[in-house]
């Protein structure tokens, strides 16, 4: 699904050029739940950013899909993303004048599905991730984990090939982020690709795969035991 | 583009954000209606102007009499130049071809009497083309004619604040009344477009008046009335000649700025009309500056807007809009903004314009009014301008890479 080569990237700081990625190589396959782990400033944010054609790489090579990721403008990139991609962040960034089904139906109307059945859709992930009762409500009248639900729901409502997740758990507490796993588990239990960026062991450890960043290259990438986090949610 | 979903989209974004709407389309209204009253004041001025000196015929030249400063052809300096009925009849004869009428005028300030009313007013005594300089519209009887004169009658043409203050509702026309201590008929009532000074006159025939002043032939000024045919040129030709032709009759130095006094209306007028075009330019220059504030204003306005929205329009970019979708978003609900607001602005200027008429005539501000097509060409210019102001910072912000948008806060 995913296929990474040799791939470099660095950010120009002044007169400083920072080398934050040093040749990364890197595949996952269809189906996989992979937790991308590493303290900060190894370079998992930058990763996860190419991946999602919301950053350029500088060197090496990206295939999606089987598509090559590269000389991508930004309408083509921005079709892609529509197409391949569904984002989850950490501060959600819901737009907080849309109600929480016209921010999930916001994917689907850049590819002009009609109203409709944009409504529909939109209705039935809402449904999936528990919010279905909040449909009308604007994202300030949410908790944190509803906010984050409404976003997964919106990542999927696109139907992309692969979710990525940059640190989803990270603004909310423990037993919501439990949730929050809980609910992005059964959503790879249904066959989705998924990568999480995490800095946190146990959300690392409810993943399938853990790759450990250190200082721009991959230290350890191994298949672990995964912690249903359902266990820990009534 | 067009499609009835984009404008869904557009219509929630704007009803969703109200201040920003609001902040954006108050400053376009504004702009426009400051911009709509301001040319319909200026044309107001315009009017006042128009009215103030658009009373009187323009094709004619007033002679007045005055004092020489030097000696000439052995006449000493400091001599009072008189005009009589001979200056009148030598014009008549020397220029048939530029002359249209002539008349004498003398003027006298006198106290008139009907009954127990009496006030003071300034009688001109003259012939009957004096009518057509004056422009004098009679409201009721006749004016004075040739008759008049050969006789010597003593028939008054009044002002109809005269007939008001003497004779209250009453008609004025056929009865006597006492002008400086002779009866005079009154044989009709004028009015004049030149204000309230002009309607407060009495015309007396110009021979009457000489009779009474012991029968002499002097007169104070005279009111010639060229052919319009002749033109500006003519004009300036025919005073010239007129000018040369009084100074050899009455020996004046070609050079004394005193003996005789030319008003030319006609260059008066041009002068006028000059001085209207100036206050055009003001009014114009003041017009197009608002319009470049609102200009101005709309582009802070959308820098603003856009600046609001980075995070947003991260937000879309990463789930799938176009740079081509975020420009098409804001310069649409920029151009909807603008156009709705603008004409509210451009209707609300109009209407204040009209329902202003007269009541600002104490500041000179007469009947103000805009045509609907330069206040339409306004509202779409600053429409155009709107958009352009609101395409860069769109353009800008669809240029900005979705992650530096997301951590934009």
């Amino acid at each position: 699904m995913i296929e990474i080569k040799d791939l470099h990237k660095s950010y120009k700081m002044g007169n400083n050029s920072l080398h934050v990625l040093k040749g990364i190589n890197f595949s996952v396959e269809e189906g996989e739940l992979v937790a991308i782990m590493g303290s900060s400033g190894s370079g998992k944010s930058t990763l996860l950013n190419i991946l999602g054609m919301l950053d350029e790489l500088d060197k090496g090579s990206y295939t999606l899909d089987g598509v090559p990721i590269k000389d991508l403008n930004e309408t083509k990139a921005a079709n892609y993303r529509n197409k391949f991609l569904g984002f989850v962040f950490q501060s959600f960034n819901l737009i907080n004048y849309k109600s929480a089904m016209e921010n999930v139906a916001l994917p689907l109307y850049y590819q002009r599905m009609p109203r409709k059945q944009r409504e529909e859709k939109a209705l039935k992930y809402l449904t999936q991730v528990g919010l279905k009762e909040w449909a009308t409500h604007l994202p300030n009248e949410l908790s944190g984990g509803q906010k984050q639900r409404v976003a997964i729901a919106r990542a999927m409502a696109a139907e992309p090939k692969v979710l990525l997740a940059d640190e989803p758990t990270g603004a909310l507490d423990s037993t919501t982020s439990y949730e929050v796993m809980d609910l992005i588990q059964k959503i790879n239990d249904n066959g989705n690709t998924i990568l999480v960026v995490t800095h946190e062991e146990d959300i690392a450890h409810m993943c399938k795969r853990i790759v450990y960043l250190k200082d721009g290259v991959i230290v350890e990438d191994k298949k672990v035991e995964q912690v249903r986090a359902a266990k820990y949610v009534q | 583009m067009f499609s009835r979903d984009t404008w869904k989209e557009i219509f929630e974004t704007i009803q969703k954000n109200k201040l920003r709407t609001f902040l954006s389309g108050f400053t376009v209204a504004l702009g426009i209606l400051i911009f709509v009253v301001l040319f319909g004041f200026g044309n107001g001025l315009i009017n006042t102007f128009d009215d103030f000196f658009g009373d009187d015929a323009t094709n004619v030249f007033l002679v007045f009499r005055g004092r020489t400063t030097m000696p000439y052809k052995g006449y000493k300096a400091n001599r009072s130049i008189e005009f009589d009925n001979g200056d009148i009849a030598d014009i008549e004869k020397n220029f048939p071809l530029f002359l249209e009428y002539i008349s004498p005028r003398i003027t006298r300030q006198d106290t008139v009497t009907y009954k127990n009313e009496s006030n003071s007013y300034s009688t001109l005594a003259v012939g009957p083309a004096h009518q057509f300089s004056e422009m004098t519209i009679i409201m009721k009887g006749r004016y004075l004619n040739e008759l008049d004169i050969e006789n010597k009658t003593k028939h008054a043409v009044i002002g109809r604040l005269v007939e008001q203050d003497l004779f209250g509702a009453k008609n004025a026309v056929g009865e006597f009344i006492d002008v400086g201590g002779s009866v005079f008929k009154v044989i009709g009532v004028f009015q004049d477009d030149g204000g309230d000074r002009e309607e407060r006159t009495i015309f007396i025939p110009y021979t009457t008046q000489q009779l009474i002043e012991k029968n002499t032939d002097k007169i104070d000024a005279m009111v010639i009335g060229f052919k319009p045919q002749i033109g500006y040129a003519g004009a300036m030709a025919f005073e010239e000649s007129l000018d040369t032709f009084i100074r050899e009759k009455k020996y004046i130095s070609p050079n004394d700025q005193n003996g005789i006094f030319i008003r030319n209306i006609a260059e008066q007028l041009k002068q006028n009309q000059q001085f209207a075009r100036v206050l055009q330019i003001i009014v114009g220059f003041v017009a197009f500056g608002t319009i470049i504030a609102g200009i101005i204003g709309i582009s802070n306005i959308m820098v603003f807007v856009v600046k609001e929205r980075t995070k947003e329009l991260g937000i879309r970019k990463a789930l799938g809009a176009t740079p081509k979708n975020v420009i098409g978003t804001i310069l649409l609900e920029s151009v909807f903004i603008t156009t709705v607001s603008g004409f509210i602005g451009m209707l609300i200027g109009v209407a204040i314009l009209n329902t202003m008429g007269d009541k600002l005539k104490d500041y000179f501000i007469t009947n103000p009014y805009i045509d609907l097509g330069m206040a339409i060409f306004a509202t779409v210019i600053l429409i155009i301008f709107g958009a352009i102001a609101g395409y860069v910072p769109a353009r800008r912000a669809a240029r900005i890479k979705p992650i530096v948008a997301l951590r934009d806060e």
